[in-house]
């Protein structure tokens, strides 16, 4: 049914139509509304079996889905930025032991500096765990990979999350489609745990494992992540059959098929720049978009096939590895390696920087001329930096670095309209 | 593509206002996305929320840096920032206040726009009048359908009804109807 809502209502709705056990809740901006609403349902009494835990903090939302997920229980819970390092051990215990929980991340940065607004710090900084990182480009896409997240979860016995740009989604109203529980139950079927905590059939779950066994047990978890290769397009077309749209799958191309230069990113951006690329193609330029939508695992294969024929990529991304530079670009460089493509590596929207159609054109223009810096730190002020250095270098008792900047930029800068 | 930029202060309604165009403008059957802007979340911080009105989806995440509408909810907000920055020269302009453009000293923007384009809408008065609170975002969404066919007064009047049901939700339906009528007699 057609709703004008927010997407994190809507994502509270599709998680309420899978039928979650357990729903344990702690609030962060800007995921915040997404456990409210579904709290709001529970009391309501519109999901059955529910059972609502309001936790101390993010480490005790993930630990009791854990606990619910290894009794038996469908399982979610939803985080963000700090909330996602306050409950790091619980996202390694939950991945490690594989327990089939869901997540939704409200993509937003991590701090110091504190910021509450958008890129994907939080997910980077869990991508190694053996979570299945899905990236959402719309708030319908939200919606429809929250569901697939729960069968994908289940089938492989492994935790997904579902990563969701923060405000730039979760905050956005727009018409979407919530589906009826008809057809997620078609698709979603109850949860069959591979492991569960029975007195009647007693077993260790997340038993101590030395150096005889340690490498057989992760390497498993990277076998499961193979195979989320095949099953998430496989899911993806099912949920097509049934629910009449195409939303998941591993990447997607914006008329990427035969361009010369691909831009390649995830989330939402790619919203803003199906714009720009269009224009670029009437101005005869040979350029198209691509999504990631499965970064863990990350498609190595569909990658390469999606983008063989191009001569260069432009990988755009809201993330940075500090003191190595783009993290999306590194995993595609060495997914490339023995291709000849020139990989550029373009990071922008840090903290919630917005990125327009105007700025992006500029990017991209440089970046076909191959003139783009490695990497490249899209719409950054340059002047401001150095005038920063300066500072270090003129005195030891420089002072501290972001309300310098902040001194500089002027503060009611952050609270200027644009 | 219809966009629109609402500017306040935080505890105004800046967001509602977004919300429920957005929503009136799905109950005609149109695509709509409403995103707000915050800093800190704290009464009296300013606040832009955007809303975006197309026959298609909308698929842009950019700011709106060229308004088709103006709101602004709060005139204190001239002396603190570039409220009418990227304004469409056949755009609309709608200012919360008893006061004159030129007294607000707003004019030269004002005089840019078209005819009939610009309203001062006294809505703080007009909600304290019918609202008993000084909230004066759906006097000003009231006041917008009057001037223009993008949205319908009875579809804002859906909207708020989805927002507010039952008594608040009529008391806010009377405002905007009075806003409606008042801008009608301009």
């Amino acid at each position: 049914m057609l709703k004008q809502v927010e997407g994190s209502h809507a994502v509270a709705e599709a998680v309420a139509l899978c039928r979650p056990e357990v729903i344990s809740a702690y609030p962060i901006t800007p995921q915040t509304h997404i456990v409210e609403d579904l709290g709001t349902m529970v009391k309501a009494g519109g999901i059955e079996n529910c059972q609502f835990m309001l936790v101390e903090s993010e480490f005790g939302a993930l630990s009791a889905c854990i606990g619910s997920s290894a009794a038996g229980a469908r399982s979610y819970t939803a985080t963000s930025s700090q909330g996602m390092l306050f409950m790091m051990e619980a996202v390694y215990n939950a991945s490690g032991m594989g327990l089939p929980i869901v997540m939704t991340v409200g993509n937003r940065a991590i701090g110091a500096p504190i910021n509450i607004w958008n890129d994907w710090g939080d997910s980077m900084s869990a991508r190694d765990s053996g979570w299945l990182q899905l990236f959402a480009e719309t708030n319908q896409e939200a919606v429809d990979v929250h569901i697939q997240a729960f069968k994908l979860a289940e089938e492989l016995s492994m935790p997904v999350m579902v990563c969701m740009d923060g405000f730039i989604l979760t905050h956005a109203y727009a018409r979407i489609d919530i589906p009826n529980q008809a057809q997620v139950d078609e698709f979603l079927p109850p949860f069959q745990p591979r492991q569960v905590l029975d007195p009647a059939a007693p077993l260790s779950m997340g038993a101590m494992v030395g150096p005889e066994a340690f490498t057989e047990v992760r390497y498993l978890a990277h076998h499961k992540q193979l195979e989320a290769l095949e099953l998430i397009p496989k899911q993806a077309a099912e949920f097509e059959a049934i629910f009449g749209r195409d939303s998941g799958g591993l990447v997607k191309s914006y008329e990427a098929e035969d361009a010369e230069t691909v831009v390649v990113t995830m989330g939402s951006v790619i919203g803003t720049m199906k714009e720009v690329l269009t224009g670029m193609r009437e101005d005869g330029i040979s350029i198209g978009g691509l999504t990631i939508r499965s970064f863990r695992p990350f498609p190595r294969e569909a990658l390469r096939e999606a983008l063989k024929h191009a001569k260069r990529v432009i990988v755009f991304e809201k993330s940075l590895a500090v003191g190595m530079g783009g993290i999306v670009a590194m995993n595609l460089r060495m997914a490339l390696q023995d291709f000849p493509i020139r990989v550029h590596s373009a990071i922008g929207g840090l903290g919630g920087r917005p990125i327009t159609r105007v700025n992006l054109r500029r990017m991209f223009e440089k970046g076909i001329q191959d003139q783009l810096e490695e990497p490249h730190f899209h719409d950054i002020n340059m002047d401001v930096v150095n005038r920063e250095i300066e500072r270090e270098q003129v005195e030891r008792r420089s002072g501290a670095i972001a309300e310098n900047i902040l001194h500089d930029v002027g503060v009611v800068a952050a609270a200027k309209a644009i | 593509m219809f966009q629109v930029r609402i500017h306040g202060r935080g505890g105004q309604g800046v967001v509602s206002a977004a919300e429920m165009l957005s929503v009136a403008a799905f109950e005609e059957g149109k695509h709509s996305q409403a995103v707000p802007s915050f800093g800190s979340e704290r009464m009296g911080a300013p606040v832009v929320a955007y809303v975006r009105i197309d026959d298609k989806e909308i698929e842009l995440r950019e700011p709106v840096l060229e308004p088709n509408l103006l709101i602004i909810q709060d005139p204190t907000l001239f002396s603190a920032i570039d409220v009418f920055s990227g304004l469409r020269k056949d755009g609309y302009l709608l200012v919360n206040t008893t006061k004159s453009m030129e007294e607000l000293g707003v004019d030269e923007a004002a005089e840019k726009l078209p005819a009939g384009h610009v309203a001062a809408v006294p809505a703080t008065e007009l909600a304290m009048r019918h609202l008993k609170r000084p909230t004066p975002n759906t006097v000003l969404l009231g006041a917008f359908t009057a001037m223009s066919d993008v949205v319908r007064i009875d579809s804002v009047f859906k909207a708020i009804e989805r927002k507010f049901p039952g008594k608040i939700g009529d008391m806010n339906i009377a405002a905007a109807q009075a806003a409606y009528d008042a801008a009608i007699a301009d």
